[in-house]
């Protein structure tokens, strides 16, 4: 039996320590990781635990993301609660593995702190990773700060598990600006946060072996079509339980999220949709912005996977002018949010105005300067009804401005 | 099962390895995966890489296996039973066991996954001493896409990707000597068995299993559409390998202490073997004949070295 940690009403956390107790808490059995920057931290907090006699369960220190997430696949397979954490190039790693844990519906938990992806190598934070691993069939949910990122680990389990659901279930946090800033954050007592979460009670756990199961067979065109259709059917019936789960958790806490969160958006002329550590700074910017009378609102991306269309498409449908802002490129394409944010308004009967921004690659600072020079944009947009500059644009770019159509 | 003495029990024992699969007529895979499921009375939890074996005992709605199993990638059997194995020592911890029996855990991979892309793979986990028996079922090709060459493809042999022409003679390398690599992991056990010697090959496994931390074997399995010989000639060609000594059979304890566990009485040349399989065919030409002489060296060389070893007991 582990020892128990005392935790202070309000500890002061970095994104990386926060994810750390919750994972600690949720007495994962199983731990298989690799290290890379930044979200090093994790397992290393978490091998200390291990070392100090708070945890009970079994690390692994693999010796590649690949195998890191191989070892989760096998152990969550064997019938015990899984999680793993890591960042960019290590993540481009597991991809292939990624799409193996969905498949089976193994409801691992992966911490994603999300960073850049080389060539050039760069080891800050922008969501290039977040971008490569969306489609693996994952449940992707996003946070912005420390408190979210211990938050979202605890709601992530209790997600992941959910019998109906079993999805594996990622927390993005970005790399550096979350994951090593530290704040105050109001720590669940342990047993709290465990009863939160509840019991794992698998399906078809391999070491229950009088009931012999197959994992991860072959199949050919008669059936691969209807276990992908399946895998989807199940993460877009996810919506509810993590609506549900949101709500459980806001009455545990008083801590209230939402599949998509809106700020100040109810007579917002202009809205900023971003996600991640962005969100606030966007928050501040409207705040300003509407000091000089320019009406700006903010809609934020809780869960990427399954996608909200719905909640964003009503969130963005009285807008006169929307930016989606991206902290990746898809070489050769618009930016991810653009491009599915624009899927889910188009279903609306009014449509904004819609532009692209994509900025902070590889960790470069979005200050408010820049936002504020969006917000301008948008509001010519917004005055004239139509598109005044080119769809996609880059903010804090140095050299000649870029922009496409 | 442990207590089979003679074929004819062996024949009767119980099945955790069904008949009804996928596997090529003569495969070897099916004879050897059958002795590994019979050599103990552990219950077994069992890991396979993507390869000929997996994709022909698990294709949706079927399987072939009677026990837990499961298949990842090309790479990572491996690290799959070592998750499951850490997961047993998690829950056995925490009394969570769904059972009271002790489980063993077993990986199977192709020689493509087990020389070459999961190489990586089982070298970590036999660095971290996960208690597993890894089992590669060497047939020196990767038979299941098609004939290509792999590490362990031995020096001369025509495969689609080193394929014997006008001015080659097929693979220029020889194979990769993987026991002694994996030996030098400080594995307990490691052991080379083939089919044809089948209760070297169950008692071999039986240890390999029955001991605790990471065991390798490496089994010799013909593969008669990419070696290219009747589809009932398995077990001879297995004889074949073994007694002129292309596949010595031999085990090596805690890394250094090596035992052979068969001599020839009458030790065959090595152009038999060769001779007995198309892949080889084109060496029989006059310009190609160098090569099975090297083939004849390198094994005289191989089988003095293994002598000499057993007898230095280091």
């Amino acid at each position: 039996m582990a020892e128990k940690y005392e935790l202070q009403e309000i500890e002061v956390w970095d994104g990386n320590m926060a994810a750390s107790h919750a994972l600690r808490q949720a007495q994962i059995d199983v731990v298989s990781a690799y290290p890379i920057t930044p979200s090093t931290p994790i397992v290393q907090n978490y091998a200390s635990f291990l070392a100090d006699g708070y945890i009970d369960g079994e690390f692994i220190m693999v010796e590649s993301e690949h195998a890191a997430m191989s070892g989760c696949v096998g152990a969550a397979a064997a019938g015990g609660r899984v999680a793993t954490a890591t960042s960019s190039q290590g993540f481009a790693l597991m991809v292939e593995v990624l799409y193996q844990a969905s498949g089976m519906r193994l409801p691992i938990v992966l911490n994603v702190v999300n960073r850049a992806l080389a060539s050039p190598l760069n080891v800050n934070g922008d969501h290039s990773d977040m971008y490569l691993g969306r489609d693996a069939g994952w449940i992707n949910l996003c946070t912005y700060n420390p408190q979210e990122a211990y938050d979202f680990n605890l709601m992530a389990f209790k997600i992941a598990e959910d019998y109906d659901v079993r999805i594996p279930t990622m927390v993005h946090q970005d790399g550096f600006i979350c994951s090593h800033t530290a704040q105050s954050v109001r720590p669940l007592k342990d047993e709290v946060a465990y009863k939160f979460i509840g019991d794992y009670k698998p399906k078809n756990a391999m070491l229950d072996f009088d009931k012999p199961a197959t994992y991860g067979a072959q199949t050919e065109e008669d059936w691969h079509f209807e276990h992908k259709a399946q895998l989807h059917n199940a993460i877009m019936n996810s919506m509810p339980v993590i609506e549900r789960t949101f709500k459980e958790f806001e009455q545990l806490t008083g801590r209230k999220y939402s599949v998509v969160e809106e700020y100040m958006t109810d007579d917002a002329d202009i809205i900023l949709v971003s996600l991640g550590t962005t969100v606030e700074s966007s928050q501040i910017a409207a705040k300003k912005a509407r000091e000089n009378g320019i009406k700006v609102g903010v809609v934020s991306i809780r869960v990427l996977r399954p996608f909200p269309y719905e909640a964003l498409g009503r969130a963005l449908s009285k807008a006169k002018a929307v930016a989606f802002l991206d902290r990746s490129l898809p070489a050769g394409a618009m930016g991810m949010l653009f491009n599915e944010g624009v899927s889910a308004i188009y279903k609306t009967d009014s449509r904004p105005v819609v532009s692209n921004y994509i900025y902070g690659l590889g960790g470069r600072d979005l200050t408010q300067n820049n936002l504020q020079e969006i917000i301008s944009e948008l509001n010519n947009d917004a005055k004239n009804g139509k598109i005044t500059h080119a769809t996609q644009q880059f903010i804090g770019l140095r050299g000649p401005k870029l922009g496409y159509n | 099962m442990s207590d089979i003495k003679n074929l004819k029990q062996y024949s009767k024992a119980s099945e955790r390895f069904e008949g009804a699969n996928l596997l090529c007529p003569g495969c070897a895979h099916g004879i050897i995966v059958r002795e590994v499921l019979n050599a103990t009375n552990y219950p077994l939890l069992v890991a396979a890489s993507t390869g000929c074996l997996e994709v022909s005992t698990a294709v949706y709605p079927y399987t072939s296996w009677d026990v837990p199993w499961i298949h990842i990638g090309f790479e990572n059997s491996s690290t799959a039973i070592a998750g499951a194995e850490a997961m047993y020592k998690a829950l056995k911890r925490k009394g969570r066991l769904y059972n009271d029996k002790e489980p063993k855990f077993v990986a199977f991979g192709g020689d493509g996954s087990t020389y070459d892309i999961g190489f990586q793979f089982i070298s970590g986990c036999f660095e971290r001493g996960h208690d597993f028996t890894y089992v590669c079922l060497d047939n020196e090709v990767y038979a299941n896409t098609g004939g290509q060459r792999s590490g362990s493809t031995p020096i001369g042999a025509s495969t689609t990707t080193t394929p014997a022409g006008r001015i080659s003679y097929g693979k220029k390398d020889k194979k990769k000597d993987l026991l002694f690599i994996m030996a030098a992991h400080g594995s307990p056990y490691v052991a080379q068995v083939a089919p044809n010697k089948w209760k070297d090959m169950s008692k071999k496994i039986k240890t390999a299993i029955e001991t605790e931390g990471p065991t390798f074997i490496n089994a010799m399995s013909a593969c008669t559409t990419e070696w290219r010989f009747p589809a009932n000639q398995t077990i001879e060609m297995s004889d074949l390998a073994v007694d002129s000594l292309v596949f010595p059979l031999y085990e090596i304890i805690n890394g250094r202490e090596l035992r052979i566990t068969y001599r020839p009485k009458n030790v065959i040349p090595v152009r038999d073997y060769l001779g007995a399989q198309a892949r080889f065919k084109h060496l029989f030409k006059k310009e190609n004949e160098h090569i099975i002489e090297q083939w004849q060296k390198n094994v005289d060389e191989y089988w003095e070295y293994l002598q000499r070893r057993e007898e230095a007991k280091v």
